[in-house]
């Protein structure tokens, strides 16, 4: 098991913010690595470091084998990259992005047209080939950056939220590909995702907040942290709901965007006892297994996304990423 | 070879985003056409055309004017590709790739210049309109220098590209750059009769050299000597007029290529 990624004790500073701080992992080649993280972790600043976009502070990171700011043309040859914003041209046609691509990563002619074909064949896009990326819809444009990405079949490839603003078909779809890829071309892949479920296809997840790895794990020994199972409740009163909890139980519950919650061993059980010695009154309660989530929520005590409330942020995200690159505001 | 390369596929991105463009491609032609036939007859029928003593043809000395107007404005839109690549995030994809930045600012370079070499050719249907005769050998020279000039225009876009982040601000210094550049050379009107402090500041502007080469070939040396830049004494020839204006795209470009390889 070589390692293909070796960061260490990186610091970036922006005048007085330090957007990474102090870091220090590996990655193993063929692995897939997750960061997670709430916006501004440091995420992306972080991936730029590494693929040659911007000089760290201190610290040293090396990518292949090659230090990223001694050997930037060899790291650059061992990386493909789908940013978090938009990237394309779209003044030119999705063939003519990939051609460029193609052409800079010095893919042959006969093996480009070919590769080419299978990537917009499976991003569906084939038939749109020859239409300007202005035309396309946010998730075709996604797409063709994902495929653009896999095209040269990098030794890592780096996915900044890949697939925020897909259906879900379509970002299952798009990992079956990523994931058959990765076993035939034992491609390492670096993920940062917000989504949880995507974040659990990583074998090993980073848990970053405030430039800073405050976990890192395999998913299941991630969430084995958390203890038991996640009840969630909503009452009639929630401070007297709390309040009883913590009286009949020693339970400290807490107050989350989705109402009363906490930690029990085999929450099944606990449940029925629970809901017949409930004195408040009781809407609705559920139980069930931890999600990464939770992790964050037991290292920080925040949700990962309390400051920006969730599915409205990630909307509005995906608007933004929009307003900037969709602009038909320049000629 | 791999640098050969990366110089090539950004030259051909421009070339291809410029092919495509279908409305800058017929504005190209309008502006120029405005300038001569309505400004030029304008200017000509009034003061600055009777002013002369008979044979002065405004029309005739503006037009190499015309053409220098058409690759400097074209050649600063190279800076402008570089910011909205930038805005628009395409700059990244290009930065991460396995080409040095070296062969992407020359790359990008080349590709400007081709575009505005392309559009002062344009300008050559103008030929008639403009009272000038030339022959084919004096209109292959013309190119050449056309490509040279805007060779240096727009490495110098180039390198302002490079050191400014945002559309708004680059809009600001290419107004503050660019209108000085146009109007404090030979470019619309002879400069010999300007005030010394402009007649001093005209000889600072390398553009004014570029546009002078420009009107040697166009008007013969001969004739366009009355118009010429005169430095210590002597009238410029057409040689050392390309000299001034190939050593100001050196500088121009050797700054732009450092300042491609500043990393954040
Ligand atoms: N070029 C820059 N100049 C100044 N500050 C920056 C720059 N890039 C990032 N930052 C700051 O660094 C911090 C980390 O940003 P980064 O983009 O790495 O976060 P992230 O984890 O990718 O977040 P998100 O989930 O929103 O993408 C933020 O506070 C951000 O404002
Ligand atoms: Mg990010």
């Amino acid at each position: 098991m070589r390692e293909i990624i070796e960061v260490e004790h990186l610091v970036k500073k922006f005048g007085d913010l330090i957007a990474v701080d102090d870091v220090s992992f590996k990655v193993v080649e063929g692995e897939i690595f997750g960061f997670l993280g709430p916006n501004g972790a440091g995420k992306t600043t972080t991936i730029n470091i590494l693929c040659t976009l911007m000089r760290p502070t201190a610290g040293r990171a090396s990518l292949n084998g090659f230090d990223v700011v001694r050997q930037q043309n060899e790291v650059r040859r061992s990386l493909g990259l789908v940013f978090q914003d938009p990237s394309l041209d779209i003044k030119l046609s999705a063939l003519q992005n990939l051609e460029f691509h193609a052409g800079v990563y010095n893919i042959p002619r006969s093996v480009s047209r070919e590769r080419i074909e299978e990537v917009l064949k499976m991003l569906d896009l084939w038939d749109r080939r020859k239409d300007v990326v202005q035309h396309f819809s946010g998730g075709m444009r996604r797409r063709l950056e994902i495929g653009r990405g896999l095209l040269h079949y990098p030794k890592v490839l780096f996915l900044d939220e890949p697939t925020l603003g897909l259906d879900p078909q379509t970002r299952f779809h798009i990992w079956n590909y990523i994931i058959e890829l990765r076993k035939r071309e034992n491609i390492t892949i670096f993920l940062t995702t917000h989504y949880m479920d995507e974040a659990t296809v990583a074998d090993r997840i980073a848990i970053i907040d405030h430039g800073k790895i405050i976990a890192l794990d395999t998913p299941d020994a991630l969430k084995r942290m958390v203890g038991g199972d996640i009840v969630t409740l909503k009452a009639e009163n929630a401070e007297a709901a709390v309040e009883e909890i913590r009286h009949h139980y020693n339970i400290e519950a807490q107050r989350g965007s989705e109402g009363i919650f906490f930690e029990v061993q085999n929450g099944e059980e606990f449940i029925p006892t629970l809901v017949n010695n409930f004195k408040s009154g009781l809407y609705s309660i559920s139980v069930r297994r931890p999600t990464l989530d939770d992790v964050f929520m037991k290292l920080t005590g925040r949700e990962i996304r309390e400051e920006e409330g969730g599915a409205a942020v990630m909307k509005k995200q995906w608007a933004m990423r929009q307003a900037r690159g969709g602009g038909t505001r320049f000629h | 070879m791999n640098n050969l390369r990366g110089v090539y596929i950004v030259w051909y991105r421009d070339l291809l985003r410029f092919w495509r463009d279908r409305a800058r491609l017929i504005s190209s032609f309008i502006m120029p056409f405005l300038f001569l036939v309505i400004f030029g007859t304008g200017i000509a029928s009034s003061v600055m055309g009777r002013a002369g003593d008979g044979d002065f043809d405004y029309i005739q000395f503006m037009y190499p004017g015309i053409i220098g107007m058409v690759v400097l404005f074209t050649s600063i839109m190279t800076g402008v590709s570089v910011v909205w690549d930038r805005e628009f995030g395409f700059l990244k994809e290009v930065l991460v790739a396995p080409i040095s930045r070296t062969s992407v600012a020359i790359g990008k370079a080349l590709g400007g210049a081709t575009i505005a070499t392309i559009q002062g050719i344009f300008m050559l249907v103008f030929i008639p309109f403009a009272h000038v005769s030339m022959t084919v050998g004096e209109a292959f020279l013309l190119i050449a220098l056309m490509f040279v000039f805007s060779l240096s225009l727009t490495s110098m876009g180039l390198f302002i590209a490079s050191r400014i982040k945002s559309m708004e601000a680059f809009q600001v210094v290419v107004q503050m750059v660019l209108f000085p550049l146009f109007f404090l050379s030979p470019a619309m009107f002879p400069t010999q009769f300007l005030p010394a402090w402009l007649g001093t500041a005209v000889k600072f502007n390398p553009v004014s050299y570029g546009i002078d080469s420009l009107r040697q070939v166009v008007l013969g040396s001969q004739e366009s000597a009355m118009f010429g830049i005169e430095l210590f004494g002597y009238r410029m020839p057409i040689v050392l007029d390309i000299a001034v204006v190939a050593l100001f795209g050196i500088i121009m470009g050797t700054l732009a290529i450092r300042s491609f390889r500043v990393q954040e």
